[in-house]
């Protein structure tokens, strides 16, 4: 899977020789970026709870102790207090895994969101990346929950350059934020003068006859996958949905009338994601048939990501025949 | 130290604020009067003794916070936060009414209010951040956080405690509305939080144990654990009682969450009418 997205890789890259491309995880970038943040800005706060090794808030806590705060394995804590630093001027970012911060989902409920309050909420090891650890540290759920709530921004970065200016985004936007990042390394895909904007899609790959909407991981995926459709002359868009919420309507719209063939593409549950929200959208804007590529509301497992992405058909050459299925049944 | 004087007139205020809870929640047969009623002799002791607020004011950075994390009982804090001036009396009218200001539980939006109660063991934590920053910006305000015997029951509490501790919050202080009665019943048949000054005192915290309807002993536990400043946080376990002050609804479960009717109202305002401040206790 990585060693093909590596062949096959020619985003942002005009030049046609093959050049060598870095793999690094979204919790890189979000690491990376909040040191980076905390240096230009002193109101920028950290409250981790002891997973700050594998977030990578680590960096950030390393130069700056007096601003990196440990709250122990107790994730509401952890939120509760963010949530007492934003009232106080701070910015902070609070940073666990996907599923744990889950467990203090009432908390962001009822203090972060329902307040509005400007906390910035990381949850890493998303998905079934995650590999390894198994059903206990794969969210699959965790996008469905948090964009179910007023006031909340749900973000995912495709790659760690993406992550870098998320996190940067995130300080200049006031209000409650769910960014969801990953532990398992993908190509760098943006360059550094990529401009990200909250709630605007991004078109990495023009098309005709279909359009992928993806987020996450599931970008690179995709990416490939319409490469394996232009060998067959079939060619379709791949929009990178880096914000769930608010979701870019306008382009989706645009994209469903373009091609009447539309697929999502997520490392998720196919309930609540990014694939029910483009159903929402297309349901009331443009009904049309799609197809949700996803986690079959199933649980994961423990393993390599690959194979992982291979058994639950959410590796690019499984992509592609979905896509190539799905063409099939709306021309038939 | 408040001089007798000074005490005499808190506790009348606190006389006036147990008839206007009742006022209140009869009239918008809806709230949460048990509650309020015990509390109500802690709230004073702060509001017109010992917090460092403005009301004209309400968003002054180097205010003390107060923090009520058992956001239930709002009819106890809105009758105070109306009197001292944060908002007219007459939005008391609307507590709880479809439009108006005063919600069931505390909203941010509302003057005066520094935490949005209604979900419990959370303002605690809340308040963990809100001293974690006064510490990182070197401010000398406290933060007080009040929570009940049932909400202890959280296990997030706890959490709270050992955070506030670790991080040598002596800016934080505590009070434990220790009124005995939950929702449903007794607080000790529903989940008995046990010794719960033994408790705090493990977790590290100062503890500090008073009767919370004493006035004098509210003010001077106030200005004890506002002169501490050993590292630790401060936890005032008032020992109350739920609907102190209208016999019927004293240690009665029934009136953690209802209002009274027409005839209960009546005679809830004349026993309070009654109360002779010196003796209250």
């Amino acid at each position: 899977m990585l060693r093909n997205l590596n062949d096959n890789l020619k985003i942002n890259n005009n030049s046609n020789k093959k050049m060598e491309i870095q793999k690094i995880a979204t919790r890189e970038g979000y690491g990376k970026a909040l040191l980076e943040l905390g240096r230009i800005n002193k109101n920028v706060v950290v409250v981790d709870a002891d997973l700050g090794d594998s977030t990578k808030a680590e960096y950030f806590g390393k130069e700056f102790p007096e601003r990196f705060f440990t709250m122990g394995i107790a994730e509401q804590d952890m939120i509760g207090a963010a949530a007492g630093l934003s009232v106080s001027g701070k910015i902070p970012y609070a940073s666990t895994f996907a599923v744990f911060s889950e467990r203090a989902f009432e908390f962001v409920r009822n203090i972060v969101a329902r307040n509005k309050l400007n906390v910035k909420i990381c949850g890493s090891h998303a998905g079934i990346t995650t590999g390894e650890d198994g059903k206990s540290a794969q969210a699959l759920e965790d996008v469905a929950i948090y964009r179910s709530l007023p006031n909340m921004v749900v973000l995912q970065p495709s790659d760690a350059a993406e992550a870098e200016k998320m996190v940067f985004a995130l300080a200049d936007y006031k209000g409650p934020s769910y960014m969801r990042v990953h532990r398992t390394a993908y190509p760098i895909i943006h360059d550094k003068n990529y401009k990200f904007e909250i709630g605007k899609g991004e078109i990495l790959r023009q098309g005709k006859v279909a359009v992928i909407f993806a987020s996450g991981t599931m970008v690179h995926e995709s990416i490939i996958a319409a490469d394996i459709l232009k060998n067959d002359n079939i060619e379709i868009y791949v929009v990178n949905i880096h914000t769930i919420k608010p979701i870019d309507s306008d382009l989706i719209i645009d994209l469903a009338k373009k091609t009447n063939c539309v697929v999502t593409a997520e490392d998720h549950n196919v309930i609540g994601g990014l694939g029910s929200a483009v159903a929402e959208v297309l349901s009331e804007n443009y009904p049309c048939l799609m197809k949700r590529i996803g986690m079959k509301d199933k649980f994961g497992e423990s393993g390599k990501p690959e194979e992982l992405y291979k058994k639950y058909g959410l590796d690019s050459q499984s992509v592609a025949d979905e896509v190539k299925k799905f063409l099939g049944k709306k021309n038939h | 130290m408040a001089k007798t004087d000074f005490v005499l007139g808190l506790k009348q205020k606190a006389k006036e604020m147990r008839k206007e809870i009742i006022e209140v929640v009869y009239k918008a047969q809806s709230g949460h009067p048990g509650g309020s009623l015990s509390e109500i002799d802690m709230l004073v002791a702060l509001y017109y003794y010992k917090l460092k607020i403005d009301p004209k004011n309400p968003h002054w950075e180097d205010r003390d916070r107060f923090i009520l994390s058992k956001g239930h009982a709002s009819p106890g804090l809105y009758v105070v936060l109306a009197d001292k001036g944060y908002f007219p009396k007459s939005e008391l009218d609307g507590f709880r009414k479809t439009g108006r200001m005063l919600q069931g539980h505390p909203e941010l939006s509302t003057p005066g209010i520094d935490f949005a109660g209604g979900s419990l063991g959370q303002g605690i934590s809340f308040a963990v951040g809100i001293a974690l920053a006064g510490k990182l910006d070197k401010k000398n305000h406290k933060i007080i956080a009040m929570i009940g015997d049932g909400e202890s029951q959280e296990g997030s509490v706890w959490e709270a405690s050992m955070s506030a501790a670790f991080h040598k919050l002596d800016n934080f202080i505590g009070i434990l509305d220790k009124n005995q009665v939950q929702e449903t019943g007794k607080t000790r048949e529903i989940m008995d939080i046990g010794n719960v000054s033994a408790k705090w005192k493990a977790f590290g915290w100062n503890v500090i144990s008073i009767n919370g309807h004493d006035m004098a002993q509210n003010a001077k536990a106030l200005d004890k654990a506002y002169k501490l400043s050993n590292g630790k946080p401060t936890m005032i376990i008032s020992n109350t009682i739920k609907g102190k002050g209208v016999s019927f609804m004293e240690l009665n479960y029934k009136f953690h969450g209802k209002a009274p009717n027409e005839e209960e109202y009546r005679k809830a305002i004349l026993e309070i009418e009654n109360i002779d401040v010196k003796k209250f206790k």
